[in-house]
């Protein structure tokens, strides 16, 4: 049997994604972003707080599949506690490698995440010009 | 990997062989192998098979003279070609126009479009909310182009049962062959060839408990096709190959079983599927049901839930060993939303939640119970996570349905 189990999904996406991490709101957010294509199905919003450029919490909220659900949640873990820089740099394949991979059709999920977070700090840049 | 015991909401997907089935079909594998076109004992052995096996098909559909009108195919799939292309292939000095409906299977669509390349004209009309063809708009293009009209039965996402009489009645007044995709619906409900002036009608084997990789064709004396297999000219020169007799005898069991069983299961499916639909609406907040309220399937329902995806509760559910279908586009091949939701009004945000379930003569009420003390959870679960849910009301704002004006516009 391959890595990948029922639904196509392997058991870090599916742990993922029936045990998001860092799921919710920050009602004080320092930076807000989302992305995603309703037509696609998948929609995500993540929350930043941010101190001396560096992301000290970070919540999300997605619709979509297993896959997108999973995705969100890993990108979470990726970039917590990383500098703005470092979040800037996660790249889709960092995502889905730390997955243990994701199914080819569903490679596209990873993109969500990352579009959201690069989303947040242009939303964090615009708010402080002077920390760009 | 060994396919654990399982809850199955999604038949439409594949049947089970019925054992009755099997058993008939059985002595065919070995001992009764023959080849119809053989003139000895054992050929004419294969051929009374096969001919019984149109006889008990054709009965299903009211068909006059089965053994010069009932043809068998490898699917419901081969059928739809050989219906469609063979027709308007044939007939195509008689005009070029082709009359469709936006909410055929998958197979019909891309024939259709295969013949666009070709040549032909195809209008593909709209449908209501319910996913009722607009026979107003049927009649309004018909030209004297038009030599073929193809709707479905009934549509197997929705479970609607579309105006086939009436269809039948306007294509036989203005001398045009209609095709009916019979697939989701022959041996379901009643079906008559005869009464709904059916020219060619597709059938599929699997659907009603048959082996798969068998269809049938109904072919009305007097309706000429062209084949699209050119080969020995078996079946009448329309479908070439040795007939595959096993499968063959299969379907024609279960065409009989069908028949047969036809009130008792309907009543059965019906009540399990209005026991979920009833159980879901009320347990589930935000949940709607599609397809027409009284002319449907009993044993298909889609029932929408708002704010998560379809693909994510189906990974859910697989977990608890219990299998369901979505019209979520996150789970098809393509990542295409379906062409059928699409097409009653549903805008992209309703269209992921699309859930779709289709029930068996083997599904019990504990299957039913089971799946509603789950589900509610789950949309929890996933409404718990989700931005749309949360944010309701912006997300209705900015993708508020077209309804029906839309539709009115043709």
């Amino acid at each position: 049997m391959s890595q990948y189990g029922s639904m196509g999904y392997t058991e870090k996406v599916m742990e993922h994604f029936r045990n998001p991490r860092n799921v919710g709101e920050i009602k004080d957010a320092d930076a807000v972003g989302s992305a995603g294509n309703p037509v696609c199905g998948d929609l995500m919003t993540i929350f930043l707080k941010i101190k001396d450029k560096r992301i000290v919490d970070i919540k999300f909220m997605t619709f979509g599949c297993g896959a997108a659900i999973a995705s969100s949640s890993m990108a979470t873990e990726l970039v917590k506690g990383k500098t703005l820089e470092e979040a800037a740099n996660l790249s889709k394949q960092a995502i889905a490698d730390a997955l243990d991979g994701l199914p080819p059709i569903k490679m596209h999920c990873s993109v969500l995440a990352t579009e959201a977070i690069e989303a947040a700090l242009k939303d964090y840049y615009s708010k402080h010009p002077s920390k760009s | 990997m060994d396919t654990p015991r399982h809850i199955n909401f999604d038949y439409a997907a594949g049947y089970p062989v019925d054992p009755e089935v099997f058993k008939a079909m059985a002595p065919y594998f070995t001992e009764r192998y023959g080849n119809p076109s053989s003139l000895y004992a054992l050929g004419v052995e294969a051929r009374e098979a096969f001919a019984e096996a149109q006889i008990r098909v054709g009965e299903l559909v009211g068909a006059e003279s089965p053994e010069r009108e009932i043809f068998f195919t490898s699917g419901a799939t081969e059928s739809n070609n050989l219906a469609l292309k063979g027709y308007a292939f044939r007939n195509r000095r008689k005009g070029n126009h082709i009359i469709t409906s936006s909410i055929e299977h998958i197979s019909t669509i891309n024939i259709t479009k295969y013949l666009e390349r070709n040549g032909f004209a195809v209008t593909r009309i709209p449908v209501d909310k319910y996913g009722v063809i607009k026979i107003d708009a049927l009649k309004a293009s018909i030209t004297d182009e038009t030599i073929l009209v193809s709707i479905m039965y009934a549509n197997n996402e929705l479970g609607t049962v579309e105006p086939i009489s009436e269809v039948g009645k306007i294509t036989r007044e203005k001398k045009i062959a209609l095709h009916v995709d019979g697939t989701v619906a022959v041996g379901k409900i009643p079906v008559d060839v005869v009464d709904d002036n059916i020219d060619i009608l597709t059938m599929s084997s699997n659907d009603i408990y048959g082996p798969k990789g068998v269809g049938g064709l109904y072919v009305r004396l007097g309706t000429v096709i062209e084949p699209i297999l050119q080969g020995g000219g078996q079946q009448r020169g329309l479908r070439s190959g040795t007939e595959d007799i096993p499968s063959t005898v299969g379907f024609g069991k279960a065409a009989e079983l069908a028949k047969r069983r036809m009130p008792d299961d309907s009543k059965y499916t019906s009540g399990l599927r209005d026991r979920l639909v009833k159980g879901m609406l009320n347990e589930v907040e935000d949940s709607y049901i599609h397809g027409h309220p009284t002319k449907r399937l009993p044993d298909i329902a889609l029932v929408r839930v708002f704010g998560i995806e379809g693909e994510a509760i189906v990974t859910e559910l697989d977990r608890e060993g219990i299998y369901i279908s979505t019209g979520s586009a996150c789970a098809s091949k393509t990542l295409a939303p379906s062409h059928v939701l699409e097409s009653i009004g549903l805008n992209e945000i309703q269209r992921h939640g699309a859930l779709q379930f289709s029930f068996s003569r083997l599904n019990r009420e504990g299957d039913v119970d089971k799946l509603l003390s789950v589900l509610p959870g789950v949309v929890k679960r996933l409404r718990d996570i989700s931005p749309v849910w949360k944010f309701k009301d912006r997300f209705l704002e900015m993708y508020t349905s077209e309804e029906e004006e839309e539709f009115e516009q043709f």
